[in-house]
């Protein structure tokens, strides 16, 4: 701050009443109350809750929370990858390539997901062997779920990263072929990695969704975390406490997502800002020091 | 004398029905400064776009160091030049913006070094090396590691020039480098342009700052319209202007 010389002394901070929020604390009260009946409800219900705490550590269970997990992941890295080429496809300039890259994000978007799975799931019934190779025994339910996740992700990724290269501004690219940089460095180089400020968060927001609209897999008999609930639950007849379980687990991936994702998101907003923002570790440690930061939050 | 940097005859080029650019002659010879005076809309810029093949001749001829832009003549026959082609035409074609086009994502040092090391190849401790040397010759020496946002509008200009120096080029190109400055600033802009026409840099510049035109000019072309209306020495067009709409242009600016 500039300030002139002699000033004389600081006036006084202003001392004022904060304006008061009386409805806040009545609307607490009542989402408290309605919070204990739901759990009194659930709690007084015949509901075992034993046994949902008992099959989370259980080995299928777990073991079908990492198939979640994987299929999610590599469904998701797939997704991205054709995301990014059928979005670069559709700017293409040679009309055969946008013609492709439209063809494929109107039918893999235009169509259920769940259908899609079914249909790599039989592909045998069309195509009985590829390539001089089974099919059935090529397209186990990991390689069925893979393609059938992974290539309807790919659609929607593809409209996403779309909109990421157009956020750009158009004075990059100018900058950039002025120094003499071909199409394919610059788009690498210079467009995709700002683009990708605009195209993380969705993209997260994609995941989370693949984690759990991967639980569609267990039509094909892919033995993720729901089907590995239901195949006990069959047994047991214990459906509601195994969803519960199966529910607990989705909650787990979904909330460790999160985390992850908020420091992705802080990872590629370098440039975009002059300093970067507090993770909310560094928060509370200047918290800790500093004491209280003073002034209400609003 | 020798072939010219630039030269133009009869330069068209519409965008849809409407015409920018109407018959542009115009030459650049080796190591001068040319300043592009006119008002808005007269097709200062998009001659300046057409030099460096951002945007295509319609028609006439526009030649950079004695080769075609955008074409490669064969006998009588014109063939559209190839997009890797055209990138490395543009290599030797230093362009600088009026909104200074820095890469935010890259520090000051990481703009300029990025051209010479995936274009040219060089490698990279000699790129950052030369990058220091002309962040240092823009008087920039202390921000090598900043990013375009820590920067002010003057700071990041002049890491533009340097930027588009990396790439050693035969001509220097600068829309409007000053127009988006704040007034104070304009002058640390103004001269790192001074030293590289004192260094024999070849300079087009489209400028509204006719100090800078009439003591650093080789020669000044007023355009209007679309065409060129008077073109030769500062003194002559901004001295003695001998067309109506070139006088009633200087009267209103200065």
């Amino acid at each position: 701050m500039t300030v002139t010389a002699d000033t004389g002394p600081a006036p006084e901070a202003l001392v004022a009443v904060p304006v008061r929020h009386p409805w806040r604390w009545v609307s607490a009260v009542v989402v408290l109350v309605l919070l204990g009946l739901l759990v009194r409800a659930f709690s007084t219900s015949s509901i075992q809750w034993g046994t949902t705490r008992h099959y989370l550590t259980f080995g299928t269970i777990v073991s079908g929370a990492g198939k979640t997990l994987l299929i999610s992941v590599v469904a998701q890295a797939l997704g991205v990858a054709l995301g990014v080429l059928f979005a670069v496809g559709r700017q293409s300039r040679n009309p055969v390539t946008s013609g492709v890259s439209w063809l494929y994000i109107w039918f893999f978007r235009g169509t259920p997901v769940l259908l899609q799975l079914l249909l790599w799931y039989n592909l045998a019934l069309v195509f009985p062997t590829i390539a001089g190779q089974d099919t059935n025994a090529l397209m186990t339910p990991f390689i069925a779920a893979l393609l059938g996740l992974g290539i309807n992700e790919g659609a929607y990724m593809a409209e996403i990263v779309r909109a990421g290269l157009g956020s750009v501004d158009e004075g990059q690219t100018e900058a950039a072929q002025a120094l003499g940089m071909p199409r394919g460095l610059v788009l690498r180089r210079i467009v995709l990695p700002q683009a990708m400020r605009v195209i993380v968060p969705p993209t997260g927001n994609e995941f989370v969704n693949m984690l759990k609209t991967s639980s569609l897999a267990y039509a094909i008999q892919y033995g993720e975390v729901l089907r590995a609930a239901t195949n006990i639950s069959s047994a047991n007849l214990q459906v509601v406490e195994l969803l519960f379980t199966a529910a607990v687990w989705y909650l787990i991936l979904t909330s460790a997502f999160s985390v992850v994702q908020y420091y992705v998101e802080r990872r590629f907003s370098r440039g975009a800002s002059r300093s970067l923002p507090d993770t909310p570790l560094q928060r509370i440690r200047a918290n800790l020091v500093f004491g209280r930061p003073s002034g209400r939050s609003a | 004398m020798s072939t010219p940097m630039v030269l133009a005859e009869q330069v068209h080029k519409s965008f849809g029905r409407i015409e920018v650019l109407k018959g542009i002659d115009l030459a650049v010879e080796p190591g001068t400064v040319c300043c592009l005076l006119g008002p808005s809309g007269s097709g200062k810029s998009t001659f300046l776009r057409c030099i460096n093949h951002l945007e295509k001749v319609d028609a006439g001829r526009l030649s950079v160091d004695g080769e075609l832009v955008g074409y490669r003549q064969e006998g009588d026959k014109l063939y559209e030049l190839k997009e890797s082609e055209t990138a490395g035409k543009r290599a030797e074609i230093g362009m600088v913006f009026q909104r200074f086009n820095l890469f935010p994502h890259m520090t000051a040092l990481g703009n300029i070094v990025e051209a010479p090391v995936r274009v040219k190849g060089i490698s990279k401790k000699d790129a950052a090396e030369q990058a220091r040397a002309l962040l240092d010759r823009v008087g920039l020496a202390d921000k090598v590691d900043a990013y375009p946002a820590q920067l002010s509008g003057g700071q990041q200009q002049r890491v533009a020039i340097a930027r588009a120096l990396a790439m050693q080029p035969k001509l220097m190109l600068f829309d409007e480098p000053t127009s988006a400055l704040d007034p104070e600033l304009v002058g640390e802009v103004l001269d790192v342009m001074r030293s590289l026409a004192r260094d024999g840099m070849t300079m087009v510049v489209v400028t509204h700052e006719m100090t800078f035109a009439r003591e650093v000019g080789d020669t000044v072309v007023f355009m209007d319209g679309g065409v060129v209306v008077e073109a030769g020495t500062p003194a002559d067009v901004l001295g003695n202007p001998q067309q109506e709409r070139t006088r009633t242009f200087l009267g209103k600016v200065t």
